[in-house]
């Protein structure tokens, strides 16, 4: 060992996939589980019974080890996620593992460690041909369950995390979720693994504790000898052996950062995004399934800005009924009462294509029948769609948002339509909410250029960037080809957004943005220039973003805007707004990423 | 007593491993044989492993054929996990 710690040059870089943020500093330690070798052999008739005997027994072993692993936890945050131990214990209870295994040992003679082998393989081999990517990283549940069984049978003892003593960086083949679960957090500061996924039991824990993690790293153990100086990093999953001095102090700094900010931010949780002087933007979320909420709560977000609905239509055969997306609505809408939810329309073409949905080859999708094209085509999808959202909004606050309008006439048809089903329920005595803000999503050219004529007959706007600046560009940020052209400060860009800003004033509407510029605290101080009233974003960009706003005056975003507009590339704007955010707030925009 | 039932796995995940465990747990409860069919292929809803391979995404439709003195409770137990989405969505 001592001559790997030569061999090895400073500043080594191993890259993994980063599967838990944070950044640990330490001495690596290598958690030595060499794979048990299994030796197929054949066995006499009067060796079965022992040979049944002696699984059973490791199976039982398995089990109690499982269960004191289980008793252990008592951790809040791991709590809820102790049903994978229950799956282990069950795949250990599973008649086909057992089954399968003893008669093997029984009809083809096989020892019982080669025969547990096969039938781990065999379910093995079913998984990874799997599609769906979470079911597939199931194998590794069952690899691990395989691996415990097969060490109880050979009696070998294997290394436990529960024995390392020191604060280390662990540096594993593969841990399982049990292993994760013991991880006591004051001494494994984080941990690299040669195999895994983003979406394996072992990574969603990691991130539960917090603990730094990069997986995937698939020469992890080959390359990295226990006993080193270490540095990992979980954010984008890079792992720094024997780092040099500067290395060493940029990762130090980076990690003081990273924790400083994290418990900083969080403290802004509880307090409202109002400017110095007043201005009071809602901060919400984007999301598309219910699940999500808790996280968005958590990181104090004041309402669903944008749900998308076309989640619910997707990797199923036929569209959800009524009911069932009621029910969906319902459940988001109970839970962010009193904050409101708005439902966006059903949303498909262009990039966001639902393969059940069966759209014809389209030579231009991004241009052909999508968004509320689609709908208007669809009526009687439509229709159920917007029962169901009307229902849930009897519930709670509830407004609906129709995507991809292009004129004034598209907009008559929808609040036409929505005014016949509207009666429909009234007649039915069905209960909405009488007074449904309804609006419409900004993102295109025409509605931008209009969106004068369009303010006056919705109740609000929320401007969709992504789209907008595709369209305003003619780029489609998927071709490698021009993707580069694809520049959120392209004046033209800037210019659209100023004039559906101004329309929305002028009318006195809100609005609002629920593009990924909205979640990018670069373009934080541009949003309330314009006077945006309400940014939605994916829940982790709220702190920050919410942060910003607390810290400036409204005329701080009238000053940037006054700066930039002037500019006349895309270049300049950028350059000028990164100078100016650097100036205003060094710690978050102060050093170039690295 | 033999009853069989086809239901469609409503939550957003489908049969994954939290709802697979609700669901074996849940089977375990009954003395009664329960299969579960998708697609031709049939397994035992007291195996973890075999419902984790039925690959069962959202949308899709299972039938489950229950046999024995407690059917009829064993069916809609497991009737009312899977509609309710396993609790989920």
């Amino acid at each position: 060992m001592v001559s790997a710690k030569i061999d090895i040059p400073q500043d080594t870089f191993l890259v993994g996939i980063g599967s838990s943020p944070g950044i640990a500093i330490g001495e690596s330690f290598l958690l030595h589980r060499n794979r048990t070798t299994v030796v197929p052999r054949q066995i006499t008739p009067e060796e079965v019974p022992g040979e049944v005997a002696s699984f059973r027994r490791a199976l039982k072993m398995s089990q109690v080890q499982l269960r004191e692993v289980k008793d252990g936890v008592s951790d809040q945050r791991l709590v809820d996620h102790l049903y994978i131990i229950d799956t282990h214990l069950m795949i250990l209870d599973d008649e086909m593992l057992v089954k399968d295994t003893i008669s093997l040992i029984e009809k083809e003679l096989l020892n019982a460690e080669a025969a547990l082998q096969k039938t781990v393989r065999k379910f093995r081999d079913v998984f990874s041909s799997l599609e769906d990517e979470y079911l597939r990283d199931r194998q590794s549940d069952i690899d691990s369950v395989g691996d415990r069984i097969l060490c109880n049978l050979t009696g070998e003892t294997r290394q436990s995390l529960t024995d390392i003593d020191q604060k280390v960086v662990v540096i594993a083949h593969d841990l399982s979720p049990a292993d994760t679960l013991q991880i006591d957090r004051k001494k494994i500061i984080g941990f690299v693994t040669d195999v895994g996924g983003r979406t394996s039991h072992t990574s969603i824990l990691a991130r539960s504790l917090g603990v730094p993690a990069v997986v995937g790293l698939e020469t992890a153990t080959a390359l990295v000898p226990g006993g080193i100086p270490v540095i990992m990093d979980g954010t984008n999953g890079t792992l720094i052996l024997n780092p040099s001095e500067m290395t060493f102090r940029e990762y130090l700094r980076k990690k003081q950062d990273y924790e400083y900010q994290e418990q900083e931010l969080l403290s802004y949780k509880e307090l409202p995004a109002i400017t110095r002087d007043g201005f009071r933007v809602s901060l919400q979320s984007n999301i598309e399934l219910p699940m999500e909420i808790s996280q968005a709560l958590s990181q104090g977000t004041e309402g669903v800005g944008l749900m998308r609905s076309e989640f619910l239509f997707m990797g199923r055969p036929t569209p959800p009924d009524e009911e069932e997306q009621y029910h969906a609505y319902l459940e988001v809408v109970e839970r962010m009462t009193p904050h409101p939810v708005t439902i966006r329309t059903l949303d498909v073409g262009g990039d966001k294509f639902v393969p059940e949905i069966n759209l014809n080859d389209e030579m231009n999708p991004a241009m052909g029948l999508r968004g509320i094209r689609f709908s208007l085509n669809e009526k009687q999808m439509l229709n159920v769609q917007l029962r169901a959202i009307l229902r849930a909004s009897a519930q709670g606050p509830v407004r609906i948002m129709f995507p991809m309008l292009t004129g004034v006439a598209e907009l008559r048809q929808c609040l036409e339509y929505l005014n016949a089903i509207k009666n429909e329920l009234r007649t039915a005595g069905i209960k909405f909410d009488e007074k449904i803000p309804v609006g419409i999503m900004i993102e295109t050219p025409a509605a931008a250029l209009i969106a004068d004529h369009l303010a006056s007959e919705v109740d609000f706007f929320s401007i969709g960037t992504n789209d907008l600046i595709q369209y305003c560009l003619a780029v489609d940020r998927a071709n490698e080809h021009v993707a580069y052209l694809y520049e959120p400060l392209h004046p033209a860009v800037l210019k659209a957004l100023a004039l559906i800003c101004q329309a929305a004033e002028k009318n006195n509407i809100p609005v609002s943005m629920c593009g990924e510029m909205a979640g990018d605290p670069l373009y934080t101080l541009i949003l309330l220039g314009l006077g945006i009233n309400e940014l939605s974003m994916n829940p982790s960009g709220l702190p920050r973003v919410k942060r910003i706003l607390r810290q400036v005056d409204r005329s701080a975003g009238q000053k940037v805007i006054d700066e930039i507009f002037g500019l006349t590339t895309a270049q300049e704007v950028i350059q000028c707004l990164e100078k100016r955010m650097a100036d205003l707030f060094p710690d978050l925009f102060g050093e170039p990423s690295f | 007593m033999k009853i069989s039932k086809t239901m469609k796995i409503v939550n957003r995940l489908g049969l994954h491993a939290r709802a697979a465990a609700q669901l074996v747990k849940t089977a375990n409860l009954f003395t009664s044989e329960i299969l579960i069919e998708k697609d031709e292929e049939t397994v035992n809803a007291k195996s973890i492993m075999g419902i984790l391979m039925l690959a069962a995404v959202c949308g899709s439709e299972i039938t489950v054929n229950v046999d024995g003195d407690d059917a009829e409770s064993a069916m809609q137990a497991v009737g009312e996990l899977v509609e309710n989405g396993f609790g989920e969505d």
